[in-house]
């Protein structure tokens, strides 16, 4: 990602404050492993269920999309603050990527989703 | 001396525009031109379609089959709504999105096209490079881009 000195109006700072409060649903949330009775006499070929492991959603550090938009963009999707939308468009920006939400498939794949209709490089994998 | 930006968030919310008639007739002409990219399989678009699912070619395949139409329709809308306000002197909030999603995909693609790095953004243009028009399009819609998100930065909940 890339910051454009804005020369005409460098008051990229102005909105520090925080915005909004909704913050839930970023951290993985691994599904208890459920405690069923265990079955002695198991049916050869019975699939093994897995437990829940959620789906994260990554998006990948570029040199075209801009700092500044990369962190509008956090806030908007997914109601971030704009101190925790910064947080993760800085981790794309220097660790090269960001978990930036999680849940079922079907919920990664619509984040991920909205994320490229943003222009933004968003994979999506199953928590290991 | 300071001048206003080109575009600024109204106590209304509405959403200024300041550009000169010489950026407005630039800009003015490539809507069009990405939108008829759009129709091919030029790699320039390769940034505006990302794969979901890199390592599973099956699910990638799924994936891409149910959003890329969807994906594609979003952005001939948003390049239309930019063509017919390209002579507005207020956009609403609506419009103002539309104008900073076409704004970054013409980066996206111009950038690709470019094989723009972050080291791009610290150089001047080299004079001789015959990409030297390209490129000065590619800073000049960050620029404005970076202002576009600004104003709209500034409309967030507080």
């Amino acid at each position: 990602m890339v910051w454009v000195r804005s020369m005409l109006n460098p008051r990229s700072e102005s909105y520090q404050h925080s915005l909004g409060t909704s913050d839930g649903g970023t951290e993985a949330t691994r599904a208890a492993i459920g405690t069923a009775p265990v079955e002695v006499d198991r049916p050869a070929g019975d699939e093994v269920v897995e437990p829940d492991r959620p789906w994260l959603v990554i998006v990948w550090n570029d040199p075209i999309n801009l700092m500044s938009y990369v962190t509008f963009v956090f806030q908007k999707l997914f109601g971030y603050s704009h101190q925790k939308a910064t947080k993760l468009m800085l981790d794309v920006h220097q660790k090269g990527k960001a978990i930036v939400s999680s849940g079922s498939r079907e919920k990664a794949e619509f984040d991920v989703s909205r994320l490229h209709a943003h222009g933004l490089w968003a994979t999506m994998q199953q928590d290991r | 001396m300071r001048t206003p930006p080109r575009v600024s968030r109204t106590r209304r919310g509405e959403y200024r525009l300041r550009l000169p008639p010489g950026e407005r007739d630039l800009l003015r002409t490539l809507p069009a031109q990405l939108r008829e990219l759009l129709g091919t399989d030029d790699p320039a678009l390769e940034r505006l379609f990302p794969p979901a699912y890199p390592d599973d070619a099956e699910r990638e395949a799924e994936y891409a089959g149910m959003v890329r139409d969807e994906l594609a329709a979003g952005r001939r809308s948003a390049l239309d709504v930019m063509e017919s306000t390209i002579d507005a002197e207020r956009l609403n909030e609506e419009q103002v999105l539309a104008w900073l999603g076409a704004l970054n995909d013409l980066r996206l693609v111009l950038g690709t096209r470019l094989d723009v790095t972050e080291e791009t953004y610290a150089r001047p243009i080299p004079q001789d490079d015959p990409s030297a028009a390209q490129l000065a399009l590619y800073h000049y819609l960050s620029w404005l881009q970076e202002q576009v998100v600004e104003a709209l930065a500034a409309g967030l909940p507080s």
